[in-house]
């Protein structure tokens, strides 16, 4: 038997060296002479561990890690295809404690299986939802969503159930799933993780959505900074039309969905759905006055459900293992598991999957370890750039939708950026509206000039130039675009500027030129 | 914010008059019209049809602006208007490198912009722009996904992690 060895073909793992890892020990391998099966799986999301190598043993994998090519003799000479001792052995890789806490469900297969083969997710309990949903009426699969309490993980946290239903109740000739992998917000790669390691957990999810709602076509709206998940969900696509669950017959139903990868270009806008459909169209992407939901007039004016990348992902598991079981995790009207991303400046950065409900306190320093630069954290900024800053007397605070948004903070799409105490709030602040101007698309006032306008406020602040009016300037401007925006762009990209003046006040003062 | 005034402001580069006046080359010309050709069936075609024009080119020239909108039955001001509201398309060729650095927040708790103003020094250009010997484009970008191994940067497409000013200058020593 040749041993298996697992090195991540993921971005974020290539990005620290995994590529040139996995030739060294390919090389290493062919010069011992010993055969050796290479699979480029997903990341098991505990970044601060890649490069991570993993060799499958009797006892199950074991992992080593970080892991660099200048290693790859050593592991070999401490037989590490067998679980030899090593300076960077990290046990058996369910038993780290960082991932063996989590509860993952959404993610159960990332970093597991090789998210090029449709056999490998067969095995690892794949496509039991789709089964069950073929054996179900649409309304029953639309039913048991509901139930589930799933709701948007795009974002806007709107119940999933409630969507499909209003997309099932139409009557047209074509309807439209459509994925939002317009993963723009900074903090965030739950999407990118879920595409490049396993990308059938979202053809399985859109394909039961297609059934369950009469959709017969499907496209992933992805973002043109991803061309690793670009090609994984080619390779899978192509896997699964070629293994007919995707295309005319799908798992031998008689059911049709088509489905195909359409590339954005750079405009954070286009994450807002409105937006998102319109570049589908081939358009600008300038947002839609609403209504019409997209549910009812979405792409190409047919009904079209719009759920984001772990949404969709979700729903094989919900149909697999039922409603019940994914709504006795989580608290309140947040109810199963939420893929957190733990970015910036922190020690151990990555993927926690857990139930709703757990603190920020537990995710920054029971998860976390504390900043990465080894001082002390000053402020997190929750949910991208329109998420708002949360300073530490808030970290005690439960990560649901509702225990969130009681604190003016909002859960996004569950990144948590993490600033030491060397961040300039102000600063943070004028980025958040120059962030606004550049990507706005433009349509209505309050968001294409009030962004601007922010900008040079805060300036002039920073100048020293009328402080304390132009604060309460920048106050009533914030108020202005969130009431008068037309979409959560500019209604909601004063958030981080609103918490900053609130939390951290005293960054908004007058300072000397470099 | 997509005014003419506020890109320049930016440096970003937008099309000019003299831009929009050059025709393309035979070359580049049936290359664009065989991309039209193959696309235009496709519902929505228009994105598809400028990431292919730039796939193959390289930038979207202002001269296959004409050549899209008569093939997929547009008006010119339309392709006009689609090929500038999207950061991603260029107007001018890149350089023969081009380096993205991420400029948003998770890399900024990491020291983007001090890697952004090293990147400045290292190659002598600003952000949108391009060096003299025409090697490398220097990009911002918003995120690459990367946030849990800060700063990020992407040359030619592929993505790079913790990046320090000196795993910078030996990614650009690497590019031949």
């Amino acid at each position: 038997m040749s041993a298996r060895v697992y090195i991540p073909g993921d971005a974020g793992a290539t990005s620290v060296g995994a590529d040139a890892v996995a030739q060294a020990i390919a090389r290493e391998a062919s010069r011992a002479g010993g055969a050796l099966e290479l699979i480029r799986n997903g990341s098991r999301g505990a970044y601060w561990l890649e490069p991570l190598v993993e060799v499958a043993t009797p006892g199950g994998r074991i992992a080593y890690g970080p892991v660099t090519a200048a290693d790859v003799p050593g592991l070999f000479a401490a037989d590490f295809l067998k679980g030899g001792q090593h300076p960077l052995l990290l046990g058996p890789t369910d038993g780290i404690p960082w991932l063996a806490g989590q509860q993952r469900l959404t993610f159960e297969r990332v970093g597991i299986v090789d998210p090029a083969s449709v056999a490998d997710y067969v095995k690892h309990g794949g496509y039991q939802g789709l089964k069950q949903a073929l054996s179900m009426a649409g309304s029953a699969v639309v039913q048991t969503i509901t139930t589930s309490g799933l709701r948007g993980r795009g974002g806007a946290a709107f119940p999933t159930g409630i969507k499909w239903k209003t997309v099932l109740d139409q009557s047209a000739a074509q309807k439209y799933v459509t994925c939002n992998a317009d993963e723009g917000d900074s903090g965030t790669f739950s999407d990118r993780m879920l595409m490049e390691g396993d990308p059938f957990a979202l053809i399985e999810g859109m394909t039961i959505a297609g059934i369950a709602v009469g959709a017969n076509q499907g496209y992933i709206y992805l973002r043109a900074e991803y061309p690793h998940a670009h090609r994984a969900l080619k390779t899978a696509i192509a896997a699964a039309y070629q293994a007919h669950y995707l295309g005319s017959d799908v798992a031998g139903s008689g059911k049709h969905f088509d489905l195909e990868v359409r590339l954005g270009a750079g405009a954070y806008i286009c994450g807002e759905e409105t937006s998102m459909l319109e570049s589908l169209e081939g358009k600008r992407g300038e947002v839609r006055v609403r209504p019409p939901l997209p549910a009812i007039k979405g792409l190409f004016g047919q009904p079209t459900i719009v759920n984001n990348v772990v949404t969709l992902a979700s729903v094989p598991w919900i149909l697999a293992h039922g409603a019940e079981a994914y709504a006795n995790f989580g608290t309140g009207k947040s109810r199963g598991t939420l893929p957190i991303q733990l970015a910036g400046n922190i020690r151990r950065g990555g993927l926690v999957e857990r139930a709703f409900g757990l603190t920020l306190r537990e995710l920054l320093y029971d998860y976390g370890g504390g900043s990465a630069s080894g001082r002390p954290i000053r402020a997190v900024q929750i949910g991208g750039p329109l998420g708002a800053y949360v300073p530490p007397s808030q970290f005690d605070i439960a990560v649901d939708y509702e225990a969130l948004s009681a604190v003016g903070a909002l859960l996004g799409h569950g990144g948590i950026v993490v600033f030491d105490d060397t961040v300039d709030m102000a600063r943070m602040a004028r980025y958040a509206m120059e962030f606004c101007a550049i990507e706005s698309c433009g349509k209505c006032t309050p968001c294409r000039i009030g962004s601007t306008r922010g900008v040079e406020v805060i300036d002039r602040i920073l100048e020293g130039t009328d402080g304390e009016r132009n604060i309460r300037l920048l106050e009533e401007l914030c108020e202005t675009m969130v009431q008068g925006s037309l979409c959560g762009l500019g209604g909601m990209a004063p958030f981080p500027v609103q918490s900053a003046l609130k939390h951290f006040r005293e960054d908004f003062r007058a300072r000397t030129r470099q | 914010m997509r005014t003419g005034l506020y890109k320049a402001s930016r440096g970003e580069q937008t099309y000019t008059a003299d831009l929009i006046m050059q025709t393309l080359n035979p070359g580049d010309t049936a290359t664009v019209r065989r991309i039209v050709s193959e696309l235009k069936g496709r519902p929505g075609p228009l994105l598809e049809v400028l990431h292919a024009v730039q796939s193959a080119l390289g930038y979207v020239p202002a001269g296959a602006v004409p050549l899209v909108a008569e093939g997929l039955n547009l008006s010119r001001a339309e392709v006009h208007g689609v090929v500038t509201f999207y950061h991603y398309f260029r107007h001018t060729p890149p350089g023969a490198h081009t380096v993205s650095l991420c400029q948003a927040e998770a890399c900024q708790s990491r020291g983007a912009e001090a890697l952004a103003d090293h990147a400045r020094r290292r190659l002598g250009v600003d952000f949108h722009a391009t060096t003299a010997d025409g090697r490398f484009t220097l990009e911002p970008i918003y995120c690459l996904g990367n946030c849990a191994c800060s700063p990020a940067a992407m040359i030619d497409g592929r993505l790079h992690g913790r990046v320090t000013p000196e795993r910078f200058d030996a990614l650009i020593a690497e590019q031949s």
